[in-house]
């Protein structure tokens, strides 16, 4: 007789071998780490929350601290490997198998596991192919789970930090998985219920709040001229040509100029109401001055920043806010907002070849792909027309043929140096060396070129659309690579009549004098700036604060 | 430390009548550039002190474009390098000339 | 983009030397001695691969400020730190000798204080720099001569520059400024991590910075980040000077033993400003310049001529 319950049986079993620590779902800190070598099992998949933002710290150090005899050959599937215990696991042989999406602060720390051959990696995925593989061929059995506070039913209560959960939880708990949360605290009543109980198995009390990293603040005072330039040449080259009004930036201090120059230099322009009204966006904080000045309508967030909490509580009309008056964000949600309903995307990059291919990888670090795969791509399955995206697409063919797409902005904002003089211009990848030496079936491409429609660098925009041939669209990118070795090889007279076509332009035929590129244009110069902005319900994080 | 000299004929005269300027700070990715209207009218020289060795065509090639784009015709210029890109390095060299063709 | 940089609003923390000197002057009354086309560099820095200003980070000159004379100095903080060396401190000790020894000279020296301390590459020029440049100033002050400190740069005012700072006559600071004598790594390095956190910026400019110096009596006026608010405080500071003579010595040695009385066994800043009488301390570091400067403008502590 064929078993068609087995899931939920071998669910019970888990539960009931849990059920030694628990009091109705509670359990207490001590027990944690025998829970987990009870309700895991050998083999297991298990999402560690583990978000961009939100870590589950303290069930992270519990499971590094299982024995490997109990719990190995986990399958690791969560979006971020963050915490050095998240690669503790690997190195004492309880995890085996990953597949994640983002590793910021463990990208030195990947490759080096990768080496030791302590680490079979799946893939790397962007957000929204993991949790879409959630439901399909990589379910958690086990999810480890972070919120502010739970009641005694098992309701979790997440604030601003939402985050990826609902989609790992919603996976887990409707497969046969055990879902098991850290809170900060259990209270009577929840101010909004984030996650039903009835998904939820275990929660412990952590002895600590969990910790959330800063990543979305941007202190104004490190913008340079040259990124203000670039910003300028990106609001009056693009925003203001093709009416962007609805949007995505990539986290970075050219976003972030760019977003300090709305109340400004745009206000100048006479564009207020006519871009940059509706976001998907995390609550960076350098939007403040554009709000302030009314130039958003709303803004949906993929998750929250540490400092704007009582901001956005205050400014519940622009921010998805619930009942309780406490931000929500989603990742999945706001992901495919980006995605889909929005006209442009604009990021930063380390390095870009002739054909617009752009790449975070260097030889030693791998920092996975996050949201920008997805936020910087043409939606080919999209449908609804709109202005900049009719546009676009116009561009992108010659005459008026009877089947037309219309084209999402993809733009890549780059300064042609980094820091410490590297040139992001480079005539191949660091990317495809990587895929060789760890024998990838494919080299990690941030963005395509295809996706790509425009570059802005310090020395102007090339506009990718406008290019027919590939020797077109290498000279352009070479028209603006600036005094890198790819730049100095250009073809000067190509250049030139690329010029005339438009598909360069120099910041004089945009009508600014680089000249004129100068901090006093942002509207806030500094974090403290910021905060005044925000009538001082910005709090911004202590590491910020030099006052 | 290396010392890098380039010479130019520029089409003309620098435009303005300041006879110095001085702009930037020598800091980590930062250049301090000072301007001198001591040479004769269709000469420029661009002396560059710099930490970072072997970039020697790309100050060549920064220059080349500065001098074509300003022609700054009777001006020294030297420069105490910081370690400065080179969009950095421009940017100072326009600054600089825009300084001296103030009246 | 240079007026901009110098206009009155702009942040004269983030500005550089020159452009506090432009800023804080009456326009075009500026001379600058010893400028940057006579190029007298440190002849040391090039035997350690470093690059050398033509200034050595120091601008001095002479110029008007409202009207009246006076002479400035300017320490460039985005340079080695804005350290004391052979050149920048010969520089800063002759400026302030030719005001002691002149008296056809302006009689007001500004100092633009933004330094680190001592340059280490230079270390025995930088302190020897230290000594002679506290000993001018108090001849130059004997003398009558009036020697005014403007703190609020990148660097502050730590090690020799902050032992400089109070030896003046008078000191401005802005809320970015910092003035003390051992920086917060080194105390951390000596003293570990609990005692002060070097990284906590908070920590840092709750006891180093210049609302804390306002308060509990290190500072004479609290001055906005912009080129307005220290040519405010410099102009306001410049009308009356301490007299340099032992009746003001002695009444800032009981000033001293009694801020030690007071807050000797004070844990934090906010401890000290909660025994100065502010009824919500905590609300001080967030509080905005004007409503702060009114607030300090009334601390017994705060206001003295025992300088």
């Amino acid at each position: 007789m064929t078993d068609w319950q087995s899931e939920q049986r071998a669910r019970d079993e888990r539960l009931a071998a849990g059920r030694k620590f628990v009091t109705g779902k509670m359990v207490s800190p001590n027990d944690t780490t025998a829970l987990l070598e009870a309700v895991v099992r050998p083999k297991d998949r298990i999402c560690l929350e583990g978000d961009n933002q939100k870590q589950a710290d303290f069930l992270a150090a519990c499971l590094a601290k299982a024995d490997p005899k109990v719990l190995h050959d986990l399958h690791v599937v969560q979006s971020g490997i963050v915490l050095p215990e998240h690669i503790d696991l690997f190195e004492k042989g309880i995890a085996k198998k990953l597949d994640f999406s983002f590793s910021g602060p463990q990208s030195h720390a990947i490759p080096r596991v990768l080496k030791s051959g302590k680490v079979e990696l799946g893939a790397i995925h962007t957000y929204i192919e993991l949790f879409a593989r959630y439901f399909v061929d990589l379910t958690p059995h086990v999810a480890l789970t972070v919120a502010r506070s739970a009641d005694r039913a098992g309701n979790l209560y997440m604030g601003p930090n939402t985050e990826d959960s609902p989609a790992v939880i919603e996976a887990t708990a409707f497969k046969g998985g055990v879902v098991v949360a850290q809170v900060n605290e259990v209270v009577e009543t929840l101010p909004r219920v984030d996650i039903p109980g009835d998904r939820v198995d275990f929660v412990v009390v952590a002895p600590k709040a969990f910790y959330v990293e800063p990543l979305f603040t941007r202190d104004p005072a490190s913008i340079t001229e040259i990124q203000i330039l670039a910003a300028m040449m990106a609001i009056k080259g693009i925003y203001a040509e093709y009416g962007i009004k609805r949007l995505n930036h990539g986290i970075g201090f050219n976003t972030a100029a760019i977003e300090l120059l709305l109340p400004t230099y745009a206000e100048k322009l006479g564009l207020k109401g006519k871009i940059a009204t509706h976001w998907a966006l995390n609550p960076h904080p350098t939007l403040i001055p554009a709000i302030e000045s009314g130039w958003v309508k709303q803004i949906h967030s993929f998750g929250s920043e540490v400092g704007m909490d009582d901001y956005m509580r205050a400014r519940s009309d622009i921010y998805f806010t619930g009942r309780d008056g406490s931000m929500s964000s989603s990742r999945l949600y706001c992901q495919l907002a980006g995605h889909y309903a929005t006209d442009l995307f604009i990021g930063s990059t380390l390095q870009i070849d002739l054909n617009g291919n752009s790449s975070t990888v260097t030889a030693d670090r791998i920092a996975g792909f996050g949201g920008a795969p997805n936020m910087g791509a043409d939606a080919h399955g999209r449908r609804h027309p709109s202005e900049p995206w009719l546009k676009a697409g116009r561009e992108a063919v010659d005459g008026h043929p009877d089947l037309m797409r219309g084209r999402k902005l993809v733009v890549q904002i780059v300064e042609s140096f980094s820091e410490k003089m590297v040139p992001a211009f480079v005539e191949k990848l660091d990317s495809l060396d990587l895929a060789e030496t760890f024998k990838l079936d494919l080299a990690p491409i941030m963005i395509y070129g295809d996706d790509v429609t425009h570059i802005v660098s310090e020395e102007g925009i090339a506009n990718l659309l406008l290019c027919r041939t590939a020797e077109e669209r290498e000279q352009a990118i070479r028209g603006i690579a600036g005094f890198t070795e790819v730049g100095r090889r250009r073809d000067r007279n190509m250049v030139e009549k690329l010029r005339e076509r438009k598909i360069i332009r120099r910041p004089e035929d945009l009508g600014i004098n680089p000249l004129d590129a100068h901090r006093s244009l942002l509207a806030a110069r500094s974090i403290e700036d910021l905060m005044r902005w925000s009538g001082n319900l910005y709090d911004p994080p202590n590491k910020f604060r030099n006052w | 430390m290396e010392t890098l000299k380039f010479r130019h004929t520029a089409e003309r005269r620098l435009s303005g009548t300041k006879s110095q300027a001085i702009i930037g700070v020598v800091a980590s990715g930062n250049l301090e550039v000072l301007l001198e209207r001591v040479l004769p009218e269709t000469m420029c020289e661009v002396e560059i002190a710099t930490p970072l060795t072997g970039y020697g065509e790309t100050w060549k090639a920064v220059v080349a474009e500065f001098v074509e784009r300003s022609s700054p015709g009777g001006l020294r210029i030297s420069i105490n390098d910081g370690g400065a890109r080179p969009d950095t390095v421009y940017l100072r060299l326009m600054q600089g000339s825009a300084l001296m063709e103030a009246e | 983009m240079e007026d901009a940089a110098t206009s009155g609003q702009a942040s004269w923390f983030q500005a550089t030397a020159r452009q506090r000197v432009m800023g804080l002057l009456d326009p075009n009354s500026f001379t600058e001695f010893l400028g940057p086309s006579e190029r007298v560099r440190s002849p040391h820095l090039h035997l350690f691969d470093l690059p050398s200003a033509f200034d050595d980070g120091v601008v001095i000159g002479r110029g008007t400020l409202d009207g009246k004379p006076v002479l400035v100095a300017a320490q460039e903080g985005q340079f080695m730190g804005g350290t004391f060396a052979e050149v920048s401190g010969a520089k800063l000790v002759g400026l302030v000798r030719a005001a002691r020894d002149h008296s056809n000279l302006p009689r007001i020296v500004l100092l633009l204080m933004d330094s680190g301390g001592v340059r280490l590459q230079e270390a025995n020029a930088g302190e020897l720099a230290v000594a002679e440049l506290m000993r001018a100033i108090a001849q130059a002050r004997s003398a009558g001569v009036a020697v005014i400190a403007l703190v609020g740069g990148r660097a502050g005012a730590f090690g020799g520059a902050g032992l400089t700072t109070a030896t003046c006559s008078r000191i401005a600071v802005s809320e970015q400024g910092r003035i003390a004598v051992s920086g917060p790594e080194v105390i951390e390095t000596n003293k570990g991590v609990e005692e002060f956190d070097a990284e906590d910026k908070a920590l840092v400019w709750s006891t180093d910075g210049g609302k804390n110096r306002r308060l509990i009596g290190g500072a004479d006026i609290f001055a906005e980040d912009s080129m307005d608010g220290f040519r405010t405080a410099a102009k306001a500071l410049m009308t009356k000077v301490p007299a340099f003579d032992l009746k003001t010595m002695q009444a800032e040695q009981e000033r001293l033993a009694m801020r030690q009385k007071q807050f000797g066994a004070c844990d934090d800043a906010v401890s000290m400003w909660r025994i100065l009488g502010i009824k919500e301390p905590e609300a001080i570091r967030d509080m905005d310049s004007k409503e702060f400067a009114a607030l300090a403008n009334g601390i017994k502590e705060a206001n003295h001529d025992a300088r």
